[in-house]
């Protein structure tokens, strides 16, 4: 494994007086894209949202980079270069779609230049002007990526991008993911679609009650698919 | 010359007196919706904030000599500074809980704030001079329209479209638009939203404290001057659409006129026509005029 970039350790976490996660550990190395797979209600989603500082009550170790982010806010955490995607994709319908794309703030040197964006997703030039919510489930989804490549965050955390999309939009989604993946960002990924998780992921975790209980390099996944299968109930 | 059988001069003088309540009211109801969207909070003080804006120019004037103009422009930034540490001192601690809290928060601060200019200055109000440059008279030919009533409506139609262009047509509007809509993903895009909400409160109350001093010089500076125009306020928030920018603006203006004219031709009813255009909006548009349904 490379270095890592992202490493998570003891992470627990509450939602008021739920217990939703008892001690997650899994780290993400530099230019790496690991998976978290797991059932619905497992904790993933959570996991996303207490990386990202949007779970208060939470407790352990979150570093990136050499910055430990568990006490800090959300907007400072944003700031030390992770982006957050979210689960169905968040797009502002007071927006248009222009404003969606540049409305995260830069956070860092070496993002993608708008020009770069509109090149990889052409759909969001031309719609430029619509509302952001009258794109479609799959234009929007790329909107939800494609605002955060602009800001130079290098830790991508993709919470089910894929959710609800045709397979013809969910293989172009993977093509983005691959792409991103060469042009060296990191991305930790939440999915419910194991084939899809399978085709991009360097390393899986598979998340139940709150914790990492077993995880897998790509190429052990073969070897391992009936348990795979099994623990996601697939 | 007449219109409906009234004259003419009645009817454009009840008509003027309409579109500068109006004026007042599209200014009040902005910043109220302003706090609304983001703050999710009624702020009930915001009628009292009216009153010390008007206060803060007499006093700057009583006090220190200090003018009309200067005063525009530096009672809304003391009131607007007030209403910062009152977000961050009061309202802050309180932005976890039930929306009630916060309204009854404000409900007693405009309380405190009344009493406090009651106890000192009394209730029969203090004057404030029409500043020189705004004396004297148009003449329109069919009627005689003061200036300084003039430039209340041009000045509150120039806040007005300033606030909603910036609202509408800025990065800093998007920004406010969208942490409305989801403020825990705006935060983790890295916008101190806190802070945006912080100033964002100190700028409603700001336009609130503006309002006050374009009145001023119209009705006498008096500590219950807030409380006789918050109710109207609120009925037209209501009717524009909770929270909604454009709603406030529009229904602040059209309600204005709506009033005025209702005194030409059923002065009895002019009081509560607001309240029964509400009445009638939440019956047929619940959401209000520019309300989005929820």
């Amino acid at each position: 494994m490379t270095e890592s970039l992202l490493s998570v350790e003891g992470l627990e976490a509450w939602y008021d007086e739920s217990h939703i996660l008892h001690g997650m550990n899994f780290t993400v190395g530099k230019g790496e894209i690991v998976t978290l797979l797991g059932r619905n209600g497992a904790g993933k989603t959570t996991t996303m949202r207490s990386i990202m500082g949007l779970v208060r009550k939470r407790t352990g170790s979150v570093r990136f980079g050499a910055v430990e982010t568990i006490g800090l806010s959300a907007n400072q955490i944003a700031r030390a270069g992770i982006a957050f995607c979210p689960e169905e994709r968040g797009i502002f319908s007071s927006l248009t779609v222009k404003e969606n794309l540049m409305l995260p703030p830069v956070v860092a040197e070496g993002g993608m230049s708008v020009e770069r964006v509109y090149e990889l997703f052409p759909i969001l030039k031309a719609r430029g002007a619509s509302q952001g919510t009258k794109l479609s489930g799959g234009e929007q989804q790329m909107l939800a990526i494609a605002r955060i490549l602009r800001t130079g965050a290098h830790l991508l955390l993709l919470d089910e991008p894929t959710e609800g999309l045709a397979p013809v939009i969910v293989e172009q989604i993977g093509q983005i993911i691959e792409k991103l993946k060469e042009e060296g960002f990191t991305i930790l990924l939440v999915e419910q679609n194991f084939r899809f998780a399978e085709a991009v992921g360097d390393r899986h975790h598979i998340v139940e009650h709150g914790q990492v209980i077993d995880s897998f390099e790509r190429h052990e996944v073969e070897a391992n698919r009936e348990k795979i299968t099994g623990y996601l109930g697939v | 010359m007449a219109f409906f059988d009234i004259p003419l001069p009645v009817f454009m003088g009840q008509l003027l007196i309409g579109l500068i309540n109006g004026a007042f009211y599209a200014v009040l109801s902005l910043g109220l919706a302003l706090i609304f969207g983001l703050l999710n909070i009624v702020n009930f003080a915001h009628g009292a904030l009216y009153m010390v804006g008007a206060f803060v120019a007499f006093l700057l004037l009583d006090i220190a000599g200090i003018g009309y103009w200067p005063a525009l422009l530096l009672a809304p930034v003391i009131v607007g500074l007030f209403g910062i540490v009152i977000e961050r001192l009061l309202l802050r601690p309180l932005a976890e809980l039930d929306h009630l809290y916060g309204l009854l928060l404000t409900f007693g601060l405009a309380l405190l704030l009344e009493g406090a200019f009651r106890h000192f200055y009394g209730v029969s109000g203090e004057r404030y001079a029409i500043p020189d440059a705004l004396q004297g008279v148009f003449n329109l030919g069919f009627m005689f329209l003061p200036v300084y009533r003039a430039w209340v409506i041009v000045a509150s139609l120039i806040v007005c479209i300033a606030t909603w262009l910036l609202i509408e047509k800025t990065r800093l509007g998007a920004t406010m638009r969208a942490a409305v809509e989801n403020a825990d993903l705006v935060r983790a895009f890295g916008v101190n939203v806190p802070l945006l909400v912080t100033v964002t409160y100190g700028f409603g109350v700001a336009l609130a404290a503006f309002a006050g001093v374009l009145a001023a010089p119209i009705y006498s500076v008096n500590p219950l001057m807030g409380s006789n125009i918050i109710i109207v306020v609120f009925a037209i928030v209501v009717i524009g659409g909770l929270g909604s920018i454009k709603g406030a603006i529009v229904s602040g203006f059209l309600l204005g006129v709506c009033e005025g004219l209702t005194r030409v031709f059923w002065p009895e009813a002019s009081n509560i026509v607001i309240f029964v255009v509400m009445a009638i909006v939440l019956i047929v548009r619940p959401a209000g005029l520019f309300g989005k349904a929820a």
